[in-house]
C-alpha cells in the first residue's frame, strides 16, 4: 500500500514536473536555462510582444485549431449519429476505418497527405494542415459524441415527432440542446489536439508556419529560449483555463439533464 | 361519430422484419371511448401494434385506419394519436410546464392560451403548481404523470400508453391504475394500452387483446376472458387455471366428461370454447381448466352445494387475506390450487391433511388436449 502511494507520487511528478519548470524559468533573468535561477523578470513576457512573426504563427494556428475543431465535430455528429441510430450493412467495418486514426502514426498521414498534395498539383497552406487535423481529430470527437448520443433516450426524439415535431425541429429542439455538452466537449478536445500538433503541420504548414512549427525553429536561437518559456506558461494558463470553464459547463449541463454524458475530467 | 362505427378500425395488417412475422393479420375494431388493453408475453407484438398505430412502424400489408381515414404514409407526427412512452421520455432539459406545451408549439393558440391549457392539463393529473418545476427533478409517478398531461394537452382521438406504469413499484402502480382509469372516464378519450401484466389490463380495460406470437389469440371483456378463455393458452396466461385431462363422451344428446380425480359429469356445448372435443363417436381427449376460486375447501360439517372429492393438501401459501392451498385429488399427480378467503376464526390447514373439496361442474372449461 504504502509503495503504491510512492509510485503515484512518483508518477505525478514525473509527469508535471517539467511543467512546473516553465513558469520557473520564463520569470527567470538569465538567458540560460539552468540552476540555480538568477533574479525575477518579466522581461521575456515583454520580449513576447514584439516578436510579430510569432504572431502570425498563433494567429496561424488559431484559425486551423477552430476551423478542423468546427469540421471534426460536424463530420462527428452525423457519424456519431448514424452510429446510435441506424443500423447498416458494413457499419463496423465503416467505422473501423473512421477510427484509425486514432492509433495511425501521425508521421505516415503527413508524408501521404503531403505526396498527394503535390502530386495533384497544389500547393501545401494552411487548408491542407487543416485537411490533415480534421482527419486526426474527427475519431476523438466521434468518440465523445458517441458515448453523448448512446446516453439520449431514442424515445425522446420520438416523443417530439408524436407530438407534431418535424425531425428537422426535432433535432433542434431535443437531440442538439442534450447532446450539447457532449458537442462543447468534442469543439474543446479537436481545437486542443490541433493547437498543439506538430507532426502534420511541419511536413504540410508551407510559407506560414502554425505555433508548434514556429517554436521548433526558435529552439535553434538559444537567445530567444526563455521568451519560448514565457509562451509556454501562458499556453498552460490558458490551457488550464479553458479545461476549467467547459468541464464547468458540461457539469451544469450533466446536472440539469440528470445524466452525464461524455467528458475527459 | 356513429355509435356502430369503431374509431381505430385494423384490417388484416401483416409485419414482417426480415423472415421474422411480427404482425399475423391483425383484425381489431376499436371503439370511440373505449379503455382498450394490448396484452401479451414480451416480444408477442403488442408493442409493435401500437407503434404501427402511432405511426412508428411500416406495415406490410392490411390498412390501419383512424376515423375512417387510411392512415397507409401518414407519419407520426400528423396522426391524430398521442403516446405516453414507457421511459416516459420527459425532456429533461425543459421545466415540467415546457414539457406539457411542448405540443402546442405549433397550434394557433396566442401564448396565454397555451400556457392556460398546460396548466389545465398539469391540473388534471394531479400536479397542479409543478409547473415551473425542472423535469428531471420528478420522481417517476410525476414523470408519468407529466407525459399523460403533456400527450392530453393536445386532445388526441388516441392515447396510446405503452406499458406505463411497469416502471412504478407496486403501490404505486396500482393507485395509477384507479386514477388511469378515472382519467380516461373524464377526458373520454380512447385509451389503448399495451401491457404485460394481466392483473393491469383485468383492471383497467372496457375490453383487452390476448396477443402470442404476432396473433390475436382472443378479444374480449375481462370477465368473458377470464371465464371463458378461448384456449389453454389463454386460460394459462390470464389469472391461474388448474387442468386436469379428462375424456369425453357423447351419449344421447349429452356430453359427459370424467375428470381425473373428480369423476364423472356432464357438460355443456357452452363450456367447450373449441368445440366438444369429440374426436371420433365414441369419445375423446379432452383437458379441463377451472379458476381456483371455483373450488372450496370443505370444513367439518359442511357440505358441497354440487360435487365433492377428496383430496390431499400438498402446499399452503398463506397471504393474510387468502390462503393458496396446493392440493392432490386421488390418483393424481399434479396438484392443483385452491383460493380460500380466510375468514376469523377458521384456522389454515397444515400440510398433509385430509381434505374434501367442492366442486362445480358449471364452473368447468374444456379444452380441446391440442388447443
Amino acid at each position: 500500500m504504502k509503495s503504491l502511494k510512492t509510485y503515484a507520487v512518483l508518477y505525478l511528478i514525473f509527469l508535471y514536473a517539467p511543467i512546473f519548470l516553465l513558469p520557473l524559468f520564463a520569470f527567470n533573468s538569465s538567458t540560460i536555462i539552468a540552476f540555480p535561477l538568477e533574479s525575477f523578470t518579466t522581461e521575456w513576457f515583454t520580449q513576447l510582444l514584439t516578436l510579430s512573426e510569432m504572431h502570425g504563427a498563433l494567429l496561424n494556428s488559431l484559425k486551423i485549431a477552430v476551423t478542423s475543431a468546427v469540421l471534426a465535430t460536424t463530420l462527428g455528429i452525423f457519424a456519431a449519429m448514424a452510429v446510435s441510430r441506424y443500423s447498416f450493412p458494413g457499419q463496423k467495418g465503416i467505422m473501423g476505418f473512421i477510427m484509425l486514426p486514432l492509433v495511425l502514426p501521425e508521421i505516415i498521414v503527413a508524408v501521404s497527405l503531403l505526396i498527394v498534395i503535390l502530386r495533384m498539383g497544389f500547393d501545401t497552406g494552411a487548408w491542407s494542415v487543416i485537411a490533415g487535423h480534421t482527419l486526426i481529430c474527427t475519431p476523438f470527437a466521434i468518440a465523445i459524441l458517441q458515448s453523448a448520443f448512446a446516453a439520449l433516450d431514442p424515445s425522446l426524439e420520438e416523443a417530439a415527432y408524436d407530438l407534431g415535431e418535424t425531425p428537422a425541429s426535432t433535432f433542434r429542439l431535443v437531440t442538439l440542446p442534450l447532446v450539447m455538452p457532449g458537442i462543447i466537449s468534442a469543439l474543446l478536445i479537436s481545437f486542443t489536439i490541433s493547437m498543439d500538433e506538430f507532426i502534420i503541420a511541419f511536413f504540410l504548414t508551407g510559407a506560414e508556419p502554425t505555433l508548434p512549427v514556429y517554436l521548433f525553429s526558435m529552439l535553434r536561437f538559444p537567445k530567444l529560449l526563455p521568451a519560448v518559456m514565457a509562451l509556454g506558461t501562458i499556453l498552460v494558463v490558458l490551457s488550464i483555463l479553458l479545461i476549467t470553464i467547459a468541464e464547468f459547463f458540461r457539469r451544469r449541463g450533466a446536472k440539469r439533464t440528470g445524466n452525464d454524458t461524455g467528458g475527459f475530467l | 361519430m356513429t355509435a356502430d362505427k369503431p374509431l381505430i378500425s385494423l384490417q388484416n395488417v401483416n409485419k414482417h422484419y426480415g423472415d421474422y412475422h411480427a404482425l399475423r393479420s391483425i383484425n381489431l375494431d376499436i371503439k370511440q371511448g373505449e379503455f382498450f388493453s394490448l396484452l401479451g408475453p414480451s416480444g408477442c407484438g403488442k408493442t409493435t401494434l401500437l407503434r404501427t398505430i402511432a405511426g412508428f412502424e411500416d406495415y406490410d400489408t392490411g390498412a390501419v385506419m383512424i376515423s375512417d381515414r387510411d392512415m397507409r404514409g401518414v407519419p407520426a407526427n400528423k396522426r391524430p394519436t398521442n403516446m405516453v412512452f414507457q421511459s416516459y421520455a420527459i425532456f429533461p432539459h425543459l421545466s415540467v410546464i415546457e414539457n406539457v406545451a411542448f405540443g402546442l408549439r405549433k397550434s394557433k393558440m396566442s401564448k396565454t392560451d397555451k400556457m392556460l391549457a398546460a396548466e389545465a392539463a398539469l391540473e388534471m393529473v394531479g400536479l397542479k403548481g409543478y409547473g415551473h418545476r425542472a423535469a428531471h427533478a420528478l420522481s417517476g409517478g410525476q414523470r408519468q404523470r407529466v407525459a399523460l398531461a403533456r400527450a392530453l394537452v393536445l386532445k388526441p382521438k388516441v392515447l396510446l400508453l405503452d406499458e406505463p406504469l411497469s416502471a412504478l413499484d407496486r403501490k404505486m402502480r396500482e393507485q395509477m391504475q384507479v386514477e388511469l382509469i378515472k382519467l380516461q372516464r373524464e377526458v373520454g378519450i380512447t385509451f389503448i394500452l399495451v401491457t404485460h401484466d394481466q392483473e393491469e389490463a383485468l383492471v383497467m380495460s372496457d375490453r383487452i387483446a390476448v396477443m402470442f406470437e404476432g396473433e390475436i389469440a382472443q378479444c374480449d371483456d375481462p370477465e368473458i376472458l377470464y371465464r371463458k378463455p378461448n384456449s389453454k393458452r389463454v386460460a394459462d396466461f390470464i389469472g391461474v387455471m388448474n387442468f386436469l385431462p379428462a375424456t369425453v363422451r357423447k351419449e344421447g344428446e349429452t356430453y359427459l366428461a370424467t375428470i381425473a380425480g373428480l369423476g364423472e359429469t356432464e357438460i355443456t356445448e357452452a363450456q367447450c370454447p373449441g368445440g366438444v372435443p369429440l374426436q371420433n363417436d365414441n369419445g375423446g381427449e379432452a383437458t379441463v381448466g377451472f379458476r381456483p376460486e371455483t373450488l372450496t375447501l370443505l370444513y367439518e360439517g359442511q357440505t358441497a352445494t354440487h360435487r365433492e372429492a377428496p383430496a390431499v393438501v400438498d402446499e399452503v401459501v398463506y397471504y393474510g387475506d387468502m390462503t393458496y392451498y396446493d392440493v392432490r385429488f386421488e390418483g393424481v399427480e399434479k396438484p392443483v390450487r385452491i383460493s380460500m378467503r380466510n375468514i376469523f376464526g377458521r384456522d389454515v390447514l397444515g400440510v398433509g391433511t385430509q381434505v374434501r373439496v367442492s366442486w362445480s361442474p358449471g364452473a368447468l372449461v374444456v379444452f380441446d388436449q391440442s388447443a
